[in-house]
Parts: structure tokens; sequence; C-alpha cells
């Protein structure tokens, strides 16, 4: 697999794709949502995997997103998303709000190939009295008097995330991330960017195997170096708290936010900040 | 000078290591629950065998799979205790990470609900803890349901609050009743001031005791090792209450 640009990447997602995207703290593909920006995407159906941070905050603030189902929106320390709070208060996007096991468990039923999955709790919550698509039944192994949640599956059109590396056959290296293979199995195909491409290959060697995603569920990689900036990739470089908190400031008004966009997305700033 | 973020650390260690509670040998902790973090810390470093998961923590987080594995672990049973929060809480132990007004939070939105709609009713036990104690917090009925405080009879459920710790107090958690009791006012606040800063009914003993200062020995280990501890994971947290420290200036 030849790696692509990435704006060749990009130019594989239609306006309208359910995509899945991690959040913060897991190899999340902030470069490849600045470039989707760029494009012009629109009416993305954006997944948080569990929960939504600055990518899918920048793609909601950008007007690329017309729904998100999501466990939460968050900037971490920086606080709230301010957009996905504006776009949410003007109607400009739906919101599905879930719970972080239940989207970890409907993409672990999509991964088996089963219609659909239980899982304990959240009975009672108003979460589930505003989603028709999740239903209670009762164990049909305990003697009864066992109601139990039945969650669909959930098969997104793509998963988009940021590896460490990928070798020439197109599989990608994720570390300890192991939840990023459960995303990739249960979306039709992976888009990925990577920080290098290594000579070795991954399944091959078994220092990376065990972290390495297979080239099976890997439609495109390319290349976006520092491409989860200004979130930080395992060990290979530190989050930057300063530029988030910058883009939580600039980001509590429109006006802020397309000084933010021209300056960091648009502009060449956003290249020099990342090196 | 003793500051709040210690006394809440302390009172938080307090439960944790309540004999009458559940044991905690494995605790999980979420994002952005510095205090929360900081009282797990301070029971490990005084020698109790527990197991600590940081969620957000770069080096020594033992999971794998991320918050997949977090949950599957919970989903077994494997994590003993949790902490919540709540943009409100109510009198029931009812959360709600998601907004006021109308579904869903269209006055204010919250971030959403994380996890606490599974952690709540998967760990033998949940301390509740929200720094801010004002009416617009503690109110009589959360406006939206994140996680429910008590479950009826047949609904699986494993646990509920053991207690909810405040800026200002303590209060214990009866599930029979659904009902908080208040369990110590921290030094300053007075029975009186408690009730007219909580919008939920609740019940309170004829003397309110005082909550107990952290002791030199916690103090010490909360502004060492717990501190070196933490401080990758909340630089900003430790700065503010720690000072920027000896050797941290890197």
């Amino acid at each position: 697999m030849s790696p692509l640009t990435l704006d060749a990447l990009v130019a594989l997602i239609p306006d309208g794709s359910l995509v899945a995207i991690p959040p913060d703290n897991s190899l999340t593909p902030n470069a490849l949502a600045r470039a989707m920006v760029r494009a012009g995407k629109r009416d993305l159906r954006l997944v948080g995997v569990p929960i939504s941070g600055f990518a899918s905050e920048i793609l909601i603030g950008a007007g690329c997103v017309s729904s998100i189902q999501t466990s939460a929106v968050t900037l971490g320390e920086a606080g709230m998303a301010p957009r996905f709070s504006a776009m949410l208060r003007a109607g400009k996007i739906s919101v599905t709000d879930a719970t972080c096991p239940a989207i970890h468990t409907m993409l672990q039923a999509a991964e088996k190939g089963v219609p659909f999955m239980p899982l304990r709790g959240i009975l009672g919550s108003d979460i589930l009295a505003h989603r028709p698509d999740w239903k209670v039944i009762d164990n049909p192994f305990a003697d009864g008097g066992d109601p139990i949640l039945l969650l669909p599956a959930l098969s997104p059109d793509f998963a988009l995330f940021h590896a460490v590396m990928a070798d020439r056959e197109g599989n990608v290296y994720v570390g300890r991330r192991h939840e990023l293979g459960t995303i990739a199995h249960a979306s039709r195909a992976a888009l990925v960017t990577v920080e290098t491409i290594t000579d070795i290959n991954l399944l091959e060697d078994e220092r990376y195997s065990a972290g390495t995603i297979s080239a099976a569920y890997v439609e495109a990689v390319a290349v976006a170096e520092r491409g989860c900036w200004p979130s930080a990739l395992l060990d290979q470089y530190p989050a930057d708290p300063a530029h988030i908190a910058e883009y939580a400031k600039l980001a509590r008004t429109e006006d802020g936010f397309r000084t933010w966009l021209d300056r960091y997305v648009y502009g060449t700033a956003a290249a020099q900040a990342a090196e | 000078m003793i500051r709040l973020e210690e006394r809440m650390a302390a009172a938080l260690a307090r439960l944790i290591e309540d004999p009458t509670a559940p044991p905690a040998r494995h605790i999980a902790v979420g994002a952005a629950s510095p205090i929360p973090a900081a009282a797990c810390w301070l029971v490990k470093k005084r020698g109790k065998p527990v197991r600590l998961s940081l969620l957000h923590k770069h080096s020594g987080n033992p999971l794998t799979a991320g918050t997949r594995e977090l949950f599957d672990l919970t989903g077994q049973g494997r994590i003993d205790l949790f902490f919540l929060g709540g943009g409100q809480i109510d009198g029931q132990a009812n959360i709600n990470l998601i907004g006021t007004g109308a579904w869903p939070g269209l006055d204010a939105r919250f971030p959403g609900s994380f996890g606490s709609a599974f952690m709540y009713f998967m760990t033998p036990r949940t301390i509740l803890f929200r720094e801010e104690h004002s009416a617009r917090v503690f109110v009589p009925k959360v406006d939206i349901i994140s996680a429910p405080g008590v479950s009826p009879p047949g609904v699986f459920r494993r646990g509920t609050a053991q207690a909810l710790v405040t800026g200002k107090c303590v209060f214990r958690f009866d599930p029979a009743r659904a009902r908080f009791t208040l369990e110590s006012v921290h030094p300053g606040e007075t029975a009186e001031s408690i009730r007219a800063a909580t919008g939920f009914d609740y019940d309170q003993p004829a003397e309110v005791p005082t909550t107990p200062d952290p002791t030199d020995a916690e103090l010490a280990l909360l502004r060492g090792p717990v501190c070196d501890e933490m401080r990758e994971t909340y630089p900003d947290f430790c700065r503010r209450v720690w000072g920027s420290g000896k050797e941290q200036a890197a």
C-alpha cells in the first residue's frame, strides 16, 4: 500500500459519512481534522469513541458536522468545547447522548458481526429514555425479573485516527491503544495518518505485532507529522496545553474561532506551531 | 495553612479506607478528578495495598485497551470504587452531567455523561465529589438524569453512592431511604450555612461534627510524594495547590 497525500486521503471521505474519532488521549487525528476543514466537508456524522475532544470540536465549529453521537464533548483541563456548545444551542447540530461503555459495546457488536450486544447498568438513565434504538429485554438466561439493555451494532463508514507509523503493507502501529483495534474492526474502513513509514513489516516483528492493526482493516494511510498536535501521541510527544487554552479562549466567539482557523488551519502557522 | 483541596483529599481518603464499606482493592479515577486522585495516592502512599488505574496518566497507566478495557473490567466486578461528580446532584443522589433545561441541556450544556450511567451501577461503591457547594449544583431534582442514585428491586446493581464530599461538608448516603445525612462540616461552616447552600433536603444529627483536619503525616505525604505522582497528569492543579515544587522546574 503506497501512502497517499493527506489531501488525497481526505478526498476518500464523502460528505455525510459516519466517522468514528477517538478522544484526545488516544491517537486523535487532529491534522486530519484540520485537513477535513480545509476540504470543506459537510454533513459529517461523528461518533466519539467513547467521548469527543479537539478534533470533533473544530469540525463542528467549521460547519462540517450535522450530528454527533458521543458520551461527552470536552477540551479536558481547558474546559467545555465552546463551538460544540454554541452550535448545539443554535440548533445547527444534533447530539445523540450515549455513555462510554455503550459506544464501545455497540462497536464490539459490529466487530463480532452480531446485530446487538447486551450491557449492564444504564436502566433509569434519561439517556435510555432518549434512545429509541436501545431496547430493554428480560434476560432469557435468568428465571425472570432481570431487565437488561440491548445495544445495536454500530458500524461507522470510517475509523479516523493518527498512528505512530505504518509499514509498506499498510499495517499501522498504535502501541498500547488496543481500543483503536475495535474501532478499526467495527468500521467499514480505517483511514489513518502516521508520523512515518517504516521499512520493517510490523506484523512480522514480535516487538510490534501486538500493537499493530492489520492492513486488512486499513483503506489508506497518509503521513502527517505531529498529526496528533495539539494532543499527545503516546510516548512520542506530549500535549500542548497552551495551544488548547489559546483555542478555548478564542473559540468563545464565532469571530475568535475564525481567527483561530485563519491562523492554524488555513494559514501557515499550523505547520510552524506543530514543529 | 491547610488548603481546602488537602482537606477534601484527606476526607476522601478516610472514606476510601472506611472499614464498614466494601473493600477498595482496585480503584479507578476518571478524567479531570485531581482531588480524588490525590486521595487515592494518599491511601497508597501510606502503605495500603491498593491498585490504582488513573485513566489519564501517560506513564504507569496499566490499561492496554484504554477505556474499553476499563469498562470491561468494571462489568466483571474488578473495579471496587469510582468517583463521580455532577453539574447537578440531587437529594436522591441522581447525577446530571448532560445539562440544564430541556433535553439535551439546551439552557446550559455540560460535557456529557461519560461512563457514569454504567459505572454508578457496576462498582460496589461510588464516592460523589463536587467542590462547588451551591443551590445551583445541589438541587431538589436534577433536570436530566445521567445516572440514577438508586434503582428499583430487580435491576442489577452492585452499589450506590457511599458519600458526597463537597467544598463545605461531607454527606453520607443511605440507599435504602435514598437520602443524604450531613456527616461533618468543614471548618468555618455550620449546620445552618450548609442548609442555606444546599437545594435538596437531607437529615442531620443534633450535633454536627467538624471534618477533622488532615494530620501532619497526611499533609507531608500530600505535599511530597502525592504531588510528585500527580504533577504529570495535573500540572495546573499541582502548581495552584502546592506551588512549583523543588525539582519540578522541567
